[in-house]
């Protein structure tokens, strides 16, 4: 496909590894781009775990971003720790009340969730416009012929800390560093990294380590049962949505203090979002639906992103050709993943070479 | 007030707006029906949307200024086709390799997105064109009628076949062998295949199916709605399509209710707007959406979605 | 957990296949610009005007002299910051973000990178007073154009019902939506002006749907602004009714009905600021697009028999904006008003 549009596939394959891990930047950009795919994963673990299908990722990102800006800016002058912590968690609640919303539709009135959790993205979106449009406007663009539809930018003070300077520490510490410029104090990977780290290991301790966990997974295995066995099933489906929606939320007030800092309601949902809110059940879906194996699969599919970006500007490919080839990825990954099963079944121990071969497979069709 | 507002153009711009919805979503219930989710609606209507578009433009005389028969009946054939083939490849992914559907439908999701973008950007250097699509067709008689016939039967033939397909969908599935086979496979594949129903061929054939209308859904937005193509242009209408099916419980008659609900909604919102109304903008177009969910809650059914959605079916040793 | 095994590999594979050399390092003499657009250069509006003006700089310079890359498509902001930090840090000499949403992100990439030169627009926002020096801003003050649009749709009116479809109330859209009601109303304060902002950029059904209720109301004269209105352009030539269009020539939509369009021409913005950065002179300055400037360009459709009388009064209007006898003034709360001078 590469070929078709005159480009060198070897030259289109180094700028996407370049441009996902090749240099402390790049892999700076992806950690940034895995983080809300991450958070919105390990929701989506939480929720698909228990037997409801949240593809409301978008909406509640939204509601989460919102939040944040506005208890940032509402609290402009307080102590930034102090205010940070309390737009995460604001943005916490709020994605948990828009997810939670469908799971009441769902538990008490029977609405589908995959239908409420969808209108409610496109819901959350126009509620978004409005109000950056309106309320949330910066004072700045008052006035102004044609003004621009954005909040005003958080205060400096409550950006999410960087942790490149502690990671060069780090390296100075270990006798590794280099002298040159290229050192990840110069980078914009921020801390919401490490809050999703620890998350992921906090939904696999909730999940696996916890009675609710249990009655949660419970409930998704075999509601029937679990009602059977005195488990109120109602309250954890609405439990589900909840938790799910919450990581999603926070997902957006980490990429609102981390990236963004302010709302634009310019481009619509998917220009804050970045499409997280589904990207991240495809990541939790290829981590096998657990927490931990969320991590490296949104990493991955972060660095798809990063790298599929890098490869447009330096072989100046088209996007769509970028977004066709992810489709690609992704479908061929998901089909050759019955073979692997196939295999393993037979006990053939050649897995390796197995997936190699796919991968020729999947290069010869690029 | 309301008579103002709901005029005949009104309730005709909303069935018109209905058809891709209509076709996107019965093709999904019949997927769903045997137990497979398509989440890749959208990317197929993208594709089968540019296609037929192409088809129409390349056989369309130059310099034409009224619709050309054979190049509308090849881009709905072309449409048709390529459906067929993307229908196909997502049964090969789904049915054959047991794909997790979820991430699958995703994938043809963004491949439909790109690869129709890329298409577009090769063949028409990415530049808007136009083309004539399928003209009004006055049913005699019958749109002669007050109000009725404006509404009902003066639009064109891929609206009324999207409407037809709705009886013949609830016949097939309801009072056919092969609508019997879909329904058991959907329940329970394992006793359907006990009964000697091939599980792999009546899902094979309804992702296919499901392909084709969704490309047809394309094709009704191309070269039947807009006459045009531009990147994405479907703007999440495959998401709500699928949404629809659930709307619908799974049957063609709900989801025809479903379209019609969100459709008609949302030609009533660019109306109040278009009459100057003063209601923030965003809080019109929220509408169909929010009514959507509140009809269901009132219209709430105890129907469980087919038992064996979304599990692939492997037959045991 | 295989299938997360298959995926690394799959990158791995591709990562590893690929021989380790590094791109040999640019010549440097020539001016390189790089650009950030939301949509695509084909889209017959936004994106296309940037694109159009860089390809006409560039034959004017001389591809040896004046290179340029651009990445379309670029609506997910977090990913355009990415883009423009990158092109900053490979040492373009002017980078450019070409939409009012990436403002955010140029405020913090450009101190780290003070001999680069940025622009974006539409605003007229530099940030100067935030320290920052690099930043060129420009804006198009579209209600100009649309103004002049406006009276030639009053005159051309037979059934005094006008229509003008906008994406969001924002920005350059809700400048020329203005602009368009209030040219309409000066020529011909009967007629009833129609607006719909859709709420959406991309909706082609939408946008058809909302022309199709203004004709449905006898409307026979339509507008818009943004990328959807291809939608809404074929329906006007279905109901027979004529078009204005802005951002780009939309000529090619429906040579029939297509009066003119406002075109964004962004030539001499671009030749400005590439004559400070080959000075070394970056003063990160504001820029408009006028009339008066030919910045905004009226260009008619010339398949369109237009009624001398109709382009006469157009062209009298034009040059009255230009000489400042019409000029617009927007309130605190986004009012236009028309101003007109004292005649003497």
């Amino acid at each position: 496909m590469i070929l078709l549009m005159n480009a060198n596939p070897l030259d289109a394959y180094q700028a996407l590894w370049e441009g996902a891990f090749g240099t402390k930047n790049a892999v700076a950009d992806t950690l940034v781009k895995a983080t809300p795919l991450l958070l919105v994963g390990i929701g989506i673990c939480i929720s698909f775990r228990g037997g409801v299908v949240n593809i409301g990722g978008e909406g509640q990102m939204i509601a989460g971003g919102l939040a944040a800006v506005a208890i940032g800016l509402q609290y402009k002058e307080a102590d930034p720790t102090t205010v940070i912590i309390a737009c995460l968690v604001g943005s916490f609640i709020a994605g948990a009340l828009w997810g939670g919303i469908a799971g009441v539709l769902k538990a008490y009135f029977n609405v589908n969730e995959i239908l409420s959790t969808i209108m409610l993205n496109q819901i959350a979106a126009f509620g978004m416009m409005y109000l950056v449009r309106s309320e949330f406007i910066d004072p700045r663009q008052k006035g102004r012929a044609a003004p621009i539809p954005e909040t005003e930018r958080l205060p400096r003070s409550l950006d999410l800390p960087r942790i490149g300077g502690t990671l060069d520490d780090l390296y100075d510490f270990l006798g590794l560093s280099s002298a040159d410029a290229n050192q990840w104090g110069t980078t914009l990977l921020h801390n919401g990294i490490v809050i999703a780290f620890v998350l992921a290991i906090v939904v696999y301790i909730l999940l696996w380590r916890t009675t609710i966990g249990y009655r949660i997974r419970a409930v998704g295995k075999n509601p029937r049962a679990s009602r059977y066995a005195g488990i109120k099933v109602k309250r954890y489906v609405v439990l589900s949505l909840l938790l799910s929606g919450g990581f999603a939320g926070l997902a957006g007030g980490i990429q609102l203090l981390g990236v963004r800092h302010r709302m634009n309601a310019e481009g619509g949902a998917i220009a804050f979002t970045g499409n997280a809110g589904f990207n991240g059940i495809v990541a939790a879906l290829f981590g096998g639906l657990h927490p931990l194996g969320t991590i490296p699969a949104s990493i991955l599919f972060g660095a798809l992103l990063v790298g599929g970006n890098k490869l447009q500007r330096s072989v100046q490919v088209p996007s769509a050709l970028i977004t066709a080839l992810i489709g690609l990825v992704i479908i061929f990954v998901v089909a050759s993943d019955v073979f692997v099963r196939r295999r393993s079944r037979r006990r053939v121990a050649v897995a390796t070479s197995e997936a190699s071969a796919e991968t020729a497979g999947v290069r010869a069709s690029l | 007030m309301i008579e103002n507002l709901l005029t005949a153009s009104v309730l005709a711009s909303g069935i018109r707006l209905a058809t891709p919805y209509l076709y996107a979503a019965i093709g999904e219930t019949f997927g769903q029906r045997s137990g497979v989710l398509n989440l890749g609606v959208e990317g197929v209507m993208l594709m089968g949307a540019f296609t037929s578009l192409w088809a129409v433009h390349e056989i369309t005389p130059v310099g034409a200024t009224s619709y050309y028969a054979p190049a509308l009946l090849a881009g709905v054939l072309v449409a048709l086709l390529v459906g067929l083939l993307m229908g196909l490849a997502t049964a090969v992914i789904n049915v054959t390799l047991q794909a997790q559907q979820g991430i699958s439908g995703i994938g043809i999701y963004l491949f439909g997105l790109g690869m129709s973008d890329l298409l577009f950007q090769k063949v028409f250097r990415g530049q808007v064109i136009t083309v004539n699509g399928f003209p009004k067709v006055n049913i005699p008689v019958l749109s002669d009628l007050p109000v009725l016939g404006e509404v009902f039967f003066r639009q064109n033939l891929l609206v009324y076949l999207a409407f037809a397909l709705v009886p013949a969908t609830w016949f097939v599935l309801n009072k056919t062998t092969l609508g019997l086979n879909i329904r058991a496979v959907g329940q329970n594949p394992e006793a359907a295949d006990a009964m000697g129903i091939s599980v792999t061929r009546v899902r094979y054939f309804t992702v296919t199916l499901g392909g084709m209308l969704a490309s047809l859904a394309g094709a009704s937005l191309s070269i039947s709605l807009v006459n045009v193509f531009q990147q994405n242009m479907t703007a999440g209408q495959g998401f709500i399509a699928v949404a629809l099916v659930y709307f619908g419980a799974w049957q063609a008659r709900g989801v025809m209710f479903g379209a019609l609900l969100f459709s008609l909604v949302n030609a009533l919102q660019l109306q109040v707007r278009t009459k100057g109304i003063d209601v923030p903008d965003e809080a019109a177009s929220m509408a169909p959406y929010l009514l959507t969910i509140i009809a269901l809650i009132f219209a709430s059914r105890r129907i469980d979605q087919p038992a064996a959605l979304t599990k692939p079916f492997e037959r045991g040793e | 957990m295989k299938k997360l095994a298959l995926l690394l590999t799959i990158v791995l594979v591709a990562a590893i296949a690929v021989p380790a050399f590094t791109a040999p390092v640019q010549a440097q003499d020539k001016l390189r610009v790089a650009v950030v657009t939301p949509s695509t250069k084909s889209d017959l509006a936004f994106s296309q005007s940037i694109y159009d003006a860089l390809i006409a700089v560039q034959e004017e310079r001389g591809e040896e002299n004046f290179e340029f890359v651009l990445s379309e498509n670029m609506f997910v902001v977090e990913d355009a910051a990415t883009a423009l930090r990158d092109y900053a840090s490979q040492g373009y000499d002017l980078v450019i973000a070409h939409g009012s949403q990436y403002g955010s992100s140029l405020l913090d990439i450009a101190p780290d990178f003070p001999d680069t030169a940025f622009a974006w627009g539409t605003t007229v926002d530099t940030y100067q007073d935030q320290g920052i020096t690099n930043v060129y801003a420009y804006e198009a003050r579209s209600e100009e154009g649309a103004f002049v649009q406006g009276v030639m749709a009053a005159l051309l009116s037979e059934s005094k019902v006008v229509g003008i479809i906008g994406p969001i109330e924002t920005g350059d859209a809700k400048l020329y939506v203005d602009g368009f009601k209030a040219g309409v109303l000066w020529q011909d304060p009967e007629i009833e002006v129609l607006v719909n902002y859709i709420q959406s950029f991309s909706d082609l059904a939408l946008a058809a749907a909302a022309a199709e209720a203004m004709l449905a109301e006898g409307a026979d004269v339509l507008s818009g602004s943004a990328q959807m209105v291809p939608g809404a352009v074929n329906k006007a030539k279905e109901a027979g009714a004529l078009w204005f269009g802005t951002q780009s020539n939309q000529t090619t939509l429906s040579p029939e009905i297509v009066v003119s369009s406002q075109v964004y021409n962004w030539v001499d913005v671009l030749n400005a600021i590439i004559a400070d950065v080959e000075a070394g002179e970056i003063n990160g300055v504001s820029f408009a697009l006028t009339l008066e400037n030919d910045g905004l360009l009226i260009e008619f459709n010339e398949d369109f028999e237009l009624d001398e009388d109709v382009q006469e009064a157009a062209e009298e209007v034009m040059q009255a904006i230009i000489d400042g006898d019409i000029s617009f003034e927007v309130d605190e709360e986004g009012v236009l008003t028309v101003v007109e001078a004292e005649a003497e």
